[in-house]
């Protein structure tokens, strides 16, 4: 079964109910009743198995076989047992890897597989599994939907699916229920049935249906001269580590550059380099005078209030630039630095609630909000400064498409106002609508991509 | 030290805890200077390196001295003047203080850093909570949690990272640092609840017994360990009782 709705439906709280996870009396409500084999779920404990989204938050053990145990354990299983049952696990998500293989070292996709086989080592007769692909990129897509599809034939589990994207799990469910903004039910039936019958309301509460990509215009390559140049360019996060080396790259200005490839490949790596934020390990990136504006060509060497007004960085993880204590704040805190007077200061961080849907959070704490909201802050906390380049690591990951389809929009409209744009992403449609030009990193190297395909 | 390598991680704490014991009594340093010996020619009959053992406690050798001369300048004058200035009194007093003090950041230190070094926290929390019976619950939280310190560290670079994107990385260091401190501890808070989720789901804290995949387990070689220890930090003792050097912390 597939179950869909708008972000804050409740449908990952639903699934928590069912595993037996939601929280005591301060943490909500909750009214009326819900039986698991005719018990509360917090009684039925290993009944139920839940997969989260987040691959970094579930490995609970150092070495993949442990770790595969420990729902074991915690359910008294006698050891003999339980590494029968690890073994067996693992065979059924297809993960090959030593038993004494630490968690850390696997990728996304091999992460995700590793929290199925240790919720199907506690055989439960329900599989509950939220958003399991969002953070992955598309051969870990398969990759998950595959070891599912499999883990489900082989043992007969009832399978529960939250995901926005439906094209990756229309073909495995046999039951598609849909709830709205409220939490309401809004259809339930046959995917076939209820993706036709429901087609606008599903596109309005922003799940992604399998054949209608988003309402935006496609990419348009682009002879813009370059922006911001790199050659024979080292990257890495430590002086130690290079994580590629030999990279020629130039990023056209006024015009939309989408860099993808595989995770773990250095995509976020090269974007902080050529944010400015990282210094080049080898080679160097050349800024344009038009961005330089007077300064050194080398970005890693402008000051942070220099760098401030000529590159915007967005990062993945909006958290990690909040630094206010309002959303109002948030944006002001570049102007602040940058010495803006007050008159112009409020004029700008005024415009920017306004034109990014934010005004009734004006005073919200940033940590606080939704993470499409979240998102949004953190564009325009970067835009307040006007820095005529823009540098996005995943813009639209985990993202419904109302959300999707908004932010998109907003960023073609800055290209179309003359900025430059690089964003790092394997999503598929975003490269069909922000890939004037598209560059793939690749374990061999970079390559320029004609086409549309990621 | 091969032989060490082989003992479970929960021998290895009790051998820690019963060589340090009287040194983190007394206050001599004859006690201190016989262990000291003692254990280096443990380490070095069983086949420890000499460059090795310099090499893995590098910091301590560093620090030891440095509380000597603290000791030495500060410590509570007795005995002979050597020579003073200001607050500074050099005295037979502080001389024997100072070497006290370093020879027993050693004696501690040494066998403590040795015995732990590569010791595996999924194999100590096995033998603490199925050895010493410590509870289950708060034996796996520490090791789970342990685990969140790799991502924190992340977190932290990309912190500073966006400070500078954001244009404050040029001033105020202190201030943003607190700022910084403030925000991972959030950011902490949230990956520890999603952990703890995560575990939950898994069956953590499940009502009726728990199983052990990992079976932890004491052999010879433990009691071996433990044994030598307790001779080591004996012998020491006794020493000082023999020659009437013993100088306990509260006497």
């Amino acid at each position: 079964m597939l179950l869909l709705g708008p972000s804050g439906a409740g449908k990952s709280t639903l699934l928590a109910a069912l595993a037996g996870v939601v929280g005591g009396e301060e943490e909500g409500e909750q009214l009326g009743e819900l039986m698991l084999d005719g018990v509360p779920p917090a009684a039925a404990r290993g009944r139920a198995g839940l997969v989260l989204q987040d691959p970094d938050a579930q490995a609970v053990l150092a070495r993949v076989g442990d770790d595969v145990a420990f729902g074991c354990e915690n359910l008294g299983v006698p050891r003999e047992e339980i590494w029968a049952r690890v073994a067996e696990a693992l065979d059924a998500v297809g993960l090959e890897v030593p038993l004494d293989q630490p968690t850390s070292q696997l990728s996304g996709g091999q992460r995700q597989r590793l929290a199925l086989a240790g919720v199907l080592a506690m055989r439960p007769g329900l599989l509950l599994l939220d958003e399991p692909t969002a953070n992955l990129d598309p051969a870990g897509v398969v990759e998950v939907r595959e070891a599912v599809a499999r883990a489900a034939a082989r043992t007969g589990a009832t399978l529960v699916v939250v995901e926005h994207r439906v094209s990756v799990w229309a073909d495995l469910v046999d039951r598609v229920v849909v709830l709205d903004g409220e939490g309401a039910l809004l259809a339930d039936g046959r995917p076939r049935d209820v993706f036709t019958t429901h087609r606008a309301a599903l596109e309005a509460a922003g799940v992604w249906l399998p054949d209608a990509s988003p309402d935006v215009p496609a990419a348009a390559p682009t002879h813009e001269p370059a922006v911001i140049t790199a050659a024979g360019l080292a990257i890495g996060r430590r002086r130690d580590s290079v994580v590629r080396a030999g990279l020629e790259l130039a990023i056209p200005d006024a015009a939309s550059t989408v860099i993808t490839g595989p995770n773990g490949v250095g995509k976020s790596t090269l974007a902080l380099t050529l944010g400015g934020l990282l210094p080049p390990l080898g080679g160097a990136v050349q800024a344009s005078d038009r961005l330089a504006r007077g300064l050194a060509p080398q970005p890693h060497r402008w000051r942070s209030t220099q760098l401030l007004t000529r590159i915007g960085t967005v990062f993945q993880e909006p958290e990690h630039s909040f630094v206010a204590r309002t959303v109002r704040d948030e944006i002001a805190v570049g102007l602040r630095a940058l010495k803006t007077p007050r008159a112009e200061l409020d004029a700008r961080a005024d415009e920017l609630l306004a034109r990014l849907r934010l005004e009734h959070l004006a005073l919200a704490n940033p940590f606080t909000l939704s993470g499409g909201e979240k998102r949004r802050l953190s564009v325009a906390a970067v835009l307040a400064a006007r820095p005529p380049l823009l540098v996005l690591d995943e813009p639209t990951f985990g993202q419904d498409r109302a959300t999707w389809t908004e932010l998109v929009r907003l960023l073609r409209g800055l290209v179309t106002d003359g900025s430059a744009l690089v964003s790092v992403s394997h999503d598929a449609e975003l490269v069909r609508a922000l890939g004037d030009r598209v560059l793939r990193l690749e374990p061999a190297g970079l390559r320029e991509q004609t086409g549309v395909a990621a | 030290m091969r032989l060490v390598a082989r003992t479970n991680p929960v021998s290895r704490l009790a051998a820690a805890i019963v060589v340090t014991a009287p040194l983190l009594l007394t206050l001599d340093w004859s006690s201190s200077a016989v262990i000291l010996a003692f254990e280096l020619v443990l380490l070095l009959a069983a086949g420890a390196k000499l460059g090795w053992i310099l090499r893995s406690t590098w910091p301590l050798l560093i620090a030891a001295p440095l509380a000597g001369i603290g000791m030495l300048l500060y410590g509570e004058p007795s005995g002979h003047e050597y020579a003073s200035f200001w607050l500074a009194h050099i005295t037979s007093g502080s001389i024997a203080l100072a070497i006290a003090v370093s020879l027993r950041a050693l004696a501690i230190g040494v066998p403590s850093i040795l015995l732990f070094r590569g010791v595996d926290p999924t194999e100590l929390a096995d033998g603490l909570a199925q050895r010493v019976r410590l509870p289950a619950q708060l034996v796996l939280g520490t090791l789970a949690a342990q685990r969140l310190a790799g991502l924190l560290i992340s977190d932290w670079r990309q912190m500073s990272l966006a400070r500078r994107a954001r244009g404050l990385g040029d001033a105020a260091a202190i201030r943003r640092f607190l700022g910084m401190a403030f925000a991972l501890l959030v950011l902490a808070i949230r990956r520890g609840t999603k952990l703890a989720t995560a575990m939950e789901a898994r069956g953590f804290g499940a009502p009726g017994p728990r199983t052990w995949a990992r079976p932890s387990t004491f052999g010879g070689r433990d009691a071996a360990l433990v044994a030598i220890a307790a001779v080591v930090a004996a012998t020491g003792l006794g020493l000082d009782l023999a020659f009437g050097t013993l100088h306990w912390v509260w006497s």
